[in-house]
């Protein structure tokens, strides 16, 4: 808690030292007399001293009021409670799918390393996380959308579909922002499995589990595996924020509406409102995440308890 | 050009000599607008030209989803607190006006029944007052009738200040709206007004009275229809997420016959030009992209072979150098660019003289902006060039020496030139982005072998577009010798645009800089002529005081312009009729828009 009060202060003082305001546009249109745009500001509040209106902003949020856009003269939580899910699928899976390649590529090559699967798996691990989110996005549009044309890039929440159309267009759609989030994941990831694997597979209960006659599928998976997955998940915790910031630029540029891309676009129009909102969703989801990460531990090792 | 000039300029168009469109196009060479042009036309007994679609359905829908892109996405959907084009060209589609405007400037009736004009005895002679007879066959999309009480209810709904519409401009002149049956309104201005169409026409839509009469004033933010819009328009509302996609579906009980074409639209917001442009010429994802500004050697590629192509319309947005008349360099009552003071060699006409001929506007056009910017010289045209529609503008070099060292200015050891110990030093200012660092480029090139010495300076868009009064790097505080931006000129009169350069509008400390005349000129004869122009009823008279207004500020040099920047859209190969209008919404004309297999 004290945390997310210190963030708030902070961001709350940023946005209001940074130059403009929601009116912008207003002010650069020759249409609009000035008084419209001044009329505005006063009645937003703008023109108060910067402490009152944190502490304005700071008393209704307390009282689980988020507040107002300036911009779309919408209540905060209506826009944010619109975008969430899709964030939420689209980082989820992204997740689910690093998982799925890293766990079992990352457990093969360690048991088979420096073999000629692992060299490979390690070079484009390497590649993977060197080469940042905006870029393999911009790639995989150029590839995929524009000289294969297999693939749409511009993602569209609602699609006037049903049935069996509504999910094909939506997986379509899909494939790219997940796969460029989730494969920058499992880069990361899979040296990080194959190399807790290797660590685990030295030891001497899975010499043991071998020699009472255990079939190899049971040791690999419930005495290597498993064992080799703590360390892994106290990673996918840690790595929590990273993958909100790449969906953040992912999110721009397959125009996918998830609260990354309102946080942008209400950077860019100094809607302080949304942008303390969304920026307070973050921490939450971040903090929730950590804390899902630690009811694995207990899950996955049986030492661990919370008592 | 007078006049008498201009009388017979639209008398030759009468007689067939001289086309409508040539007309139009000569007529914002002079700074007019195309919708002030079309009311000379008319005033002249010229018959409005119909606008023609080249598809004319027998039934209504039958074309599928119509796919458009906005890089900006809109925010809201009410056009009444539209911060932008984008919320008004979302607005647009459930929404109409009165009139709109066609792209040569012809107000074409939307709700109206007939365009008012002197001639039908529906704009008072004096200009106090207009009477429109509104659509009777018009209903909202829940069945209500629209009538006149709908009308009257925008009105008071923008002017209360507590409901903080955005609007309020265009209709701060009416004094009150007669009802005189349920179909016929009448407008009574405060004084004589010759713009009688800024209130309800073009981008002034009409919301529905019985949704919104609970909300006006302090509770307009908590109407539902904010949201869920109900017009009379071509589509009505599905869903709308703000920041990101707005969907119609056909309106069955549209009023025009047999529009529109297409069963559902969806209006797709974010991401960037580029991309933009991409999804509508290379991939065919969408139909229409709105605003592309690219390189136009960008679009040129995607073009080569694509399923779409770059539409380029003629704008009244100008590029321009602005020079500052007062010193930037001395405080005066805590603020720099002062009426009190004047600027050193600035108020100098030769220097000016010399500046407007240092500007390579061919070398702009042809090596930096391409087809998304035109060289003029017609921000402010000279009356001799007139008739010739080819833009004149000089770039000399030696012309400019010339005039530099006749008026007495010296070239000293460094080469700058001095005059009175006081040096031709300047600083250039504008806004970071790529196109006019290259143009800054380009003039301090040709200053520099002139004899004066050019210091570059750039600020980010955000902070030197921004209206913080107690930022000076903002363009309207203007605390650089001369600088360099765009205007707008988006609506369909050019009054409120020519203010820019009246002794009122001075921008300064003491309004927050929030006025509109930022190179802080003062003529006492331009203020006489836009005084005049603000209530004379002849189309031609006042068109005549305009061309006297640009006249003004070209001979004394105030700004350079250098580039039209016209509006580019890129449109699929297989739409037709998505006629994008330079003094309008794109979507003006939306029910019309259709596509070929």
């Amino acid at each position: 808690m004290p945390a997310l009060l210190g963030i708030s202060v902070v961001l709350f003082t940023v946005l209001a030292l940074a130059p403009g305001d929601p009116f912008e546009e207003l002010a650069t249109n020759p249409n609009v007399p000035p008084e419209v745009r001044q009329n505005l500001r006063a009645k937003f509040g703008l023109d108060d001293p910067l402490p009152v209106r944190y502490a304005r902003w700071f008393t209704s949020m307390l009282r689980g009021d988020w507040g107002f856009s300036f911009v779309s003269r919408v209540d905060v939580n209506t826009l944010i409670l619109q975008r969430l899910p899709v964030t939420l699928v689209v980082l989820g899976s992204a997740q689910l799918l690093a998982i799925m390649i890293a766990v079992p590529i990352g457990t093969y090559s360690a048991l088979r390393p420096y073999s000629l699967f692992d060299q490979l798996a390690t070079t484009l691990a390497f590649i993977g996380f060197s080469l940042p989110t905006f870029f393999t996005g911009l790639l995989f549009i150029l590839l995929f959308s524009i000289y294969l044309d297999w693939l749409p890039f511009i993602f569209r929440a609602d699609i006037g579909a049903i049935g069996w159309r509504w999910y094909w267009e939506h997986l379509r759609q899909s494939i790219m922002p997940v796969a460029v989030l989730g494969l920058f994941q499992a880069a990361a990831m899979t040296r990080f499995m194959r190399a807790a694997v290797l660590d685990v597979i030295r030891l001497d209960y899975v010499n043991t589990a071998r020699a009472k006659g255990l079939p190899e599928k049971t040791t690999l998976v419930k005495h290597v595996v498993r064992n080799a997955l703590i360390p892994v998940v106290t990673l996918v915790a840690l790595q929590i924020p990273n993958i909100f910031g790449g969906a953040i630029v992912t999110e721009q540029i397959f125009r996918v509406p998830g609260i990354g891309s309102l946080l942008i676009s209400s950077i860019l129009a100094n809607d302080t409102p949304v942008v303390m909102a969304v920026t307070f969703v973050y921490s939450v989801l971040v903090v929730v995440s950590n804390l899902v990460a630690d009811l694995l531990y207990g899950w996955l090792d049986p030492r661990i308890s919370y008592r | 050009m007078d006049e008498r000039e201009l009388r017979e300029l639209t008398g030759r168009v009468k007689a067939g000599s001289l086309s409508r469109r040539r007309f139009v196009q000569t007529m914002l060479g002079l700074g007019l607008t195309a919708p002030m042009a079309a009311e000379m036309l008319a005033t002249a007994g010229v018959a409005r030209a119909e606008t023609k679609w080249s598809f004319n359905p027998t039934k209504r829908g039958g074309g599928g989803l119509l796919k458009t892109l906005w890089w900006q996405a809109p925010t809201l959907l009410n056009p009444h607190f539209a911060t932008g084009t984008k919320d008004q060209d979302a607005s647009r589609i459930f929404y109409e006006p009165l009139g709109s405007y066609d792209p040569d400037g012809n107000l074409v009736p939307m709700l109206a029944a007939e365009v008012p004009s002197l001639q039908n005895g529906q704009v008072a002679k004096d200009g106090t007052s207009v009477t429109w007879r509104l659509k009777k066959n018009v209903v909202w999309h829940d069945g209500k009738p629209f009538t006149a009480d709908d009308v009257i209810f925008n009105w008071e709904y923008v002017m209360d200040p507590a409901t903080a519409a955005t609007t309020q401009g265009s209709y701060r002149d009416i004094e009150r709206i007669d009802t005189l049956d349920s179909h016929t309104v009448k407008i009574v201005f405060k004084k004589p007004t010759p713009f009688w169409a800024a209130p309800f026409c073009g981008t002034e839509m009409i919301i529905p009275k019985h949704l919104f009469q609970a909300y006006k004033g302090d509770k307009s933010r908590e109407a539902p229809t904010n949201l869920k819009p109900v017009g009379t328009g071509p589509f009505r509302f599905v869903d709308f997420k703000p920041g990101d996609i707005v969907r119609g579906e056909l309106n069955p009980s549209y009023h025009v016959p047999n529009r529109p074409f297409f069963d559902a639209i969806e209006m797709k917001g974010g991401g960037d030009a580029v991309s933009a442009a991409r999804a509508v010429i290379q991939t065919g994802e969408y139909d229409y992209a709105w605003n592309i500004q690219v390189e136009d050697e960008a679009l040129k590629r995607m073009e080569q072979g694509g399923k779409g192509r770059a539409d380029i319309v003629a704008s009244g947005n100008i590029e321009h150098i602005g020079l500052n008349t007062t010193d930037p360099w001395t405080e005066v009552d805590g603020e720099r660019s002062s009426m009190k003071t004047a600027h050193p060699f600035l108020t100098d006409p030769a220097v000016r003289q010399a500046l407007n001929l240092l500007v390579d506007r061919g070398s702009v056009q042809d090596q930096i902006y391409g087809r998304t910017g035109i060289a003029t010289a017609n921000f402010l045209n000279a009356p001799s060039r007139f008739v010739s529609t080819n833009t004149r503008w000089e770039f000399s070099v030696d012309r400019a020496n010339a005039i530099l060292d006749g008026a007495g200015w010296k070239r000293g050891g460094d080469g700058i030139r001095t005059k009175d110990g006081k040096k031709l030093r300047l600083v250039y200012q504008t806004s970071i982005n790529p196109l006019r660092q290259k143009t800054q480029q380009v003039v301090k090139q040709a200053c520099t072998k002139a004899g004066i010495d050019v210091e570059l300076k750039s600020v980010t868009p955000s902070v030197y577009f921004s209206s913080d009064p107690a930022n000076p790097d903002t363009y309207a505080h203007f605390y650089a010798d001369i600088q360099m931006y765009t205007t707008t000129m988006t609506r369909p009169d050019p009054q409120r645009f020519m203010d820019q350069f009246t002794s009122w509008e001075i921008a300064s400390k003491e309004n927050k800089w929030a006025l509109t005349n930022i190179t802080r000129w003062r003529n006492a004869e331009y203020d006489r002529a836009w005084k005049a122009a603000e209530t004379e009823m002849d189309p031609l008279k006042r068109a005549a005081l305009f061309v006297k207004m640009n006249d003004l500020a070209i001979q004394h040099v105030v700004v350079i312009p250098v580039v039209f920047r016209p509006w580019v859209q890129v449109i699929s190969l297989k739409l037709r009729d998505a006629v994008k209008s330079g003094w309008d919404s794109d979507f003006w004309a939306l029910a019309y828009w259709s596509r070929h297999a």
